[in-house]
This record gives C-alpha cells, structure tokens and sequence, in this order.
C-alpha cells in the first residue's frame, strides 16, 4: 500500500516536471547575437559601381544582391559609368566622401581604381570586388577564377580534338582587359600540355560579336578542317556561333565559351547547338556571396583593410546534358521578383 | 592624268589585293573574296548612308545610334511577343522620325550638323538604354526566325549582306546621279548659298537626306542583327563611326562636300576590307594591325596632299 502510494507520488512528480517544462519554453530564449547583427546592418548604405549597367552581369549582381540585403534595412546604390573609366573613378571618389558601409566594385582593368580602394578601406569602407579583380587586394573579392575557365575551355576543346585536325582557334575579348589576358593564360596552360594542337588564329575580337564573327569566317574559309574554338564570352561568341553555322560546320566545329549563366544567352544557345560547352560563373551565385561577404564583414566588427580573402566562384559548366534543367541558368526577371 | 585621291587609294587597294593575293595562300578564292566582302558589308552600307549627308555638307555622328536602337527594338519587341512585320514598321518609324528631327534642326533650327547628331546619337542611345532594352545584348528569340535570311542567307550563291550592300549602292547611285534631288544635295554642298539664292528648296532637301541615313542606318542594323543573331546595342560606344568617316574620306569624298559619290565609299571599303582580311589570315596581332591601318591611311592622306595641295584655287568656301 504504502508502496503504491509513493509510486503514484513519483509518477505526480513526474507528471509536474513534464507540464513544467513546455511552460519554461514558452519563455523563449534570445539568440545572443541576431540583435547586433540586424543593428550592424540596420540603416547602412552599400554602393555598387560596375562598368557598365544594362547587361545580365551587372543586373544580376545588382538585383540579388538588393534582394539578399533590402530586408535587413540597408539601401543598396548603384552609380553607373556606363563603360567610362574616368565617369567610374569620379563616382568611386565621390563615394569615398558619402561614406557609404561598403562599395562593390567591378573593375574596368588592374590598376585605375586601385589606389582610390585603398584610399576607401583607409577611410572605413569596405571594398568587394566582384569578378574583376585589380592589383590592389581589398576585403573581399568574388569573382570567377579566369584562369580555370580558360583551362576548362581548352580542355574540352582539345578534347574533342582528338582523332581529328587538331587545329583550333581563339577569339579574345579586349586586349586591354585583364579578364580576357587571365583565361588567355589558363588557354597557354593547357596547350603547353599538348604540343600537338595547333592555333591557327588567336585575335582579339574587343568583346563585339560582329568582329568576332567577321575573324572566325576567315579562319574557317582558310581552315575548314579547324576542329574547335575557345571564345572568351558568350555574348560576343553569339558572332562565332553563327560563323560556324553560316559555314555550315554546327556540331563539327567545337565552341566553347564563358559566360554569366543568363537563360537565353547561355542554356537557350547550348540547347540550339550555338555553343558545345558554356562556362558559367552563376550570377545569382556570386550575388548572393557578395551579399554573405557584407553581413559578415559588417557584422564582424573588423576593420575595412584589416582582413583580406577571397571566394572564388564555383563554375557550371554548362552543356547539352544540363542546359534543360532549371537550375543551370538564371533569368533576370525572376531574379527582380 | 591628274591622280585624285580616289585614285591613289585605289591603287594603294590594288597593289595590297595583288601582293595578298601572291603571297597568301588562299585568299584570293573565291569563298575568302565573298567572306572579305561580307565582313565590310555593314560598315559600307553606313558609309553610304554617311556619305548622302557628306555631299551635302553635313555629317551625321548619329548613324551608329539609328544602327543599333531600331533593329534592337525590333528584336525586343519580338521578344516581348509582338509580331514581326508590326515590330518592323515601328523601327521604320523611329528612324523616320529620329531622321526628321535630326534634319529639322540642321535645316530649319540652323543648328551645325555636327553638334545636332552627336548629342541626338546620344539621345537615341540613351532612350534605347533607359527605357526600350532591358539588357543591351538583345538575344534572338523564335519570332523573328526567317529573318535571320537576311543576314545569313544566300541569293544565287552570294551572302545576303552582300546583295544588300550591292542593292544599296545601286539606290543611292541613282538618287545621287539620275534624279533631281541628287543634283540638288551635289550643289547644296558645293555652295549652300548659292543652291538656295537659285531656288533650290534646300531646306527640304537637307531633311530628307538625314531620313534617308537614318534609314539606311536602320537597314545597315537589320543586316547586322541578322547575321549575327542578336542586337549588340552597345556598339554605341564603339568606334565604329570613326570606321564609317574613315570610309567616307578615304574613298576621296572630301567634308567639304559637293564632291564625290557611291564609287568613292566601295573603294574606301575594299580598301578596309581587303586590309582586314588580310591580317586576319596572317594571325597579325590587333595591336599591330591598328598600326598597320594608321599608316596605310596616313600614306593615303599624304599622298593625296602631296599631289592635290590646296590653294586659294581649289578651297572651298567653308572648308574644314
């Protein structure tokens, strides 16, 4: 009996400490550190100055990165050169005074912004360079690695070489940009590899799809056994593309290029056979990463300057397998949603 | 035989097809003619569209605007899913328009020609940017396949923007030379004072030849779109314009206007032509062949002061 009384009072015991517990949770706990990050971020101003504004690249940073950053309070400007260096440089400059949390920058080459980044990081601004890197390191860089992409490019051209003429040519961007000099040595790289391929044509096509067109119908009038071709981008490559399909030569003739990932200048192209393989660094990706590199930094409490690293993109190579699926490519109206 | 500069460049041009011809293998075939002539077809349409206004003593800097923002709208509209024909005849509108209002203020507002063009090239640019392209890559989309004929097609076994430019010349050599309007623009450049103290309705002419280029403008655009399947609107900010004076001046049809005709621009085009071609095979690097293009053009330029000084005799009134 007594027995029996004492189990029933463990198990009333048992019962209070059960029903006691769901009402200590309903108390709640406070995550120690979302307060001081929601104030680092509350209010700031991130400035973003590409080359240019009105192509996928720059729209798409853009957009993401406002949707990644709007929410937690912070004004997202942007001051658009519009393909001018020096119309950059002033804005950089005036930038610099307003003091905005962080700029992104998207270099024109390596050197013209280099000392007004480190004149900002002094000033307590943290710089995010994105894709275009120049000689001055700054807090954060995101961008695609042009080496590799120069050397994914050869690879698979080289590749699809094998058995057949092995000469192959090259359409370079602008000579002045460093982009185009960078995955030029990631093409040098893997040629040094093979001394049987043979480049026929390497000529600089100043990122215009009408010149590019214009040189590759040469190449291909002189060599009709020409067996691949590395572009620089996508969308000067839309010109080589229809050289080859003007020449007849769609699907004989490997194109492989690089690009942002846009759905109609990238997957849209693959599909129609334009391009064999598109190298692309993820827009929204490399958004998004901007933006976890600005909450971070913000929220570190670091000084601008004072840490340095880099998160290069990890690239998609697109083809024919990938190019239907919905995730390969990006569009840019959705992303604005 | 007094050596004009259509002459010397002429011979500049044969000497350079000839020594290509000997000492590159494949260039003078007949596929690599038709690729070399293709390559220029674009620039010579627009150097004939520059070459109406230069006649008549004007320059239009604004050519490049109406090349690329028509056809890009065109390309654009398609693309937000209107029609082709609908989306054709509204390009053909705003190049109309775009040349009337250039014409109009050269004409009528008596503002110079030069400053007119460059800040309405601009105007047009901008409002294609800002308010007709969401991206200044246009892609092609599926309605306008067909049309890409025009750019990549063949007639007889000749690429289209070959026919075109050849269609083209054929038009304004018979404006310029067998109507009466040609005989107008000839004696408002020659003297614009002169043509108009002799009951020359200048002002009418001068707005129909900024239509005219505007359009051929937009016609050079079609053919450029076509061929290579998009709209690069960005062209704007290229060079190019430069490449079309360069044609113009260097076939011999002098800024001074009143002189010269459809002959002088193939020549100028041949000459760019053959020049690029040619590099292009021989792999020269893009440096190098900008160097080679200064000092062919300057040789051309020297050459033709050289043989034809200017003097009180030969000056023209006005003259740059």
């Amino acid at each position: 009996m007594l027995l029996k009384m004492t189990k029933c009072l463990a198990g009333a015991a048992a019962f209070c400490a059960l029903t006691a517990w769901p009402a200590a949770a309903q108390q709640g706990l406070d995550e120690p550190f979302q307060a001081s990050f929601k104030a680092a971020l509350a209010g700031k101003t991130v400035a973003y100055i590409p080359v240019a504004m009105n192509f996928d690249l720059t729209e798409g940073w853009f957009a993401g990165v406002k949707k990644e950053l709007e929410p937690y309070g912070m004004k997202v400007i942007v001051r658009d050169p519009n393909w001018s260096t020096n119309a950059g440089a002033q804005a950089l400059t005036t930038l610099i005074s307003e003091k905005p949390a962080a700029i992104i920058v998207h270099n024109p080459d390596v050197q013209t912004y280099a000392k007004l980044m480190q004149r900002a990081e002094n000033e307590g601004i943290f710089i995010i360079q994105i894709n275009m890197g120049s000689v001055y390191r700054s807090s954060a860089f995101v961008g695609a690695n042009w080496i590799e992409i120069g050397e994914r490019d050869t690879e698979a051209v080289v590749k699809a070489c094998e058995g057949k003429s092995n000469k192959i040519a090259i359409v370079q961007g602008a000579l002045s940009a460093a982009a185009s000099a960078y995955t030029l040595k990631g093409v040098e790289n893997i040629l040094a590899k093979h001394p049987e391929v043979k480049v026929v044509s390497s000529q600089a096509a100043d990122w215009d799809a009408a010149k590019a067109k214009a040189i590759v119908q040469t190449v291909l009038k002189q060599n009709p056994d020409l067996c691949g071709i590395v572009g620089f981008w996508d969308g000067m490559d839309i010109g080589t593309a229809a050289a080859v399909k003007e020449a007849g030569l769609t699907g004989k003739v490997f194109v492989a290029t690089s690009g942002g990932g846009e759905r109609k200048g990238a997957c849209e192209l693959v599909k129609s056979g334009a391009f064999d393989l598109n190298v692309s660094y993820d827009v929204p990706t490399q958004a998004a990463d901007m933006a976890a590199m600005i909450k971070w930094l913000l929220s570190s409490g670091a000084k601008p300057g004072s840490v340095k690293g880099s998160a290069y993109t990890t690239l998609i190579p697109i083809t024919r397998e990938n190019a239907d699926s919905n995730v390969a490519c990006w569009n840019l109206a959705d992303l604005k949603k | 035989m007094r050596l004009t500069q259509q002459t010397i460049v002429f011979g500049i041009f044969a000497v350079m097809f000839a020594a290509f011809a000997v000492f590159l293998p494949g260039f003078a075939t007949t596929q690599n003619i038709f690729t070399l002539l293709q390559n220029v077809a674009v620039l010579g349409i627009l150097g004939l569209a520059m070459a109406l206004v230069v006649i008549g003593r004007g320059i239009d800097i604004s050519l490049i605007a109406a090349l690329a923002v028509p056809p890009g709208l065109v390309l654009q509209m398609v693309q937000d899913g209107y029609g082709l024909p609908s989306s054709i005849v509204v390009a053909l509108l705003l190049s109309l328009v775009f040349g009337a209002i250039n014409g109009w203020l050269i004409a009528y507002a008596e503002v110079p020609s030069l400053f007119t063009t460059l800040a309405s090239g601009l105007l047009l640019a901008g409002l294609g940017q800002a308010v007709l392209f969401k991206l200044d890559v246009v892609q092609w989309s599926p309605g306008m396949d067909g049309f890409d004929w025009l750019g990549q097609g063949n007639l007889l076994s000749v690429p289209m923007p070959i026919v075109v430019f050849a269609i083209a010349c054929g038009l304004v050599a018979f404006l310029l030379r067998k109507t009466r309007i040609g005989a107008y623009i000839y004696a408002i450049g020659d003297n614009p004072f002169g043509a108009r103290v002799t009951g020359i309705p200048s002002r009418p002419i001068i707005v129909l030849q900024y239509i005219l280029a505007a359009l051929i403008g937009c016609f050079a655009g079609f053919v450029m779109v076509a061929s290579v399947n998009s709209a690069p609107t960005r062209i704007f900010n290229s060079t190019l314009i430069y490449d079309v004076i360069l044609v113009v001046v260097l076939g011999g049809i002098g800024l001074s206007g009143g002189r010269g005709g459809v002959l002088n621009v193939v020549i100028g085009t041949l000459l760019i032509g053959t020049m690029l071609n040619g590099m292009t095979i021989m792999d020269v690097s893009y440096s190098a062949q900008n160097l080679v293009k200064g000092v062919v053009l300057l040789a051309a330029v020297i050459a033709d002061s050289f043989l034809n000084p200017r003097n009180e005799e030969t000056a023209q009134q006005g003259d740059i």
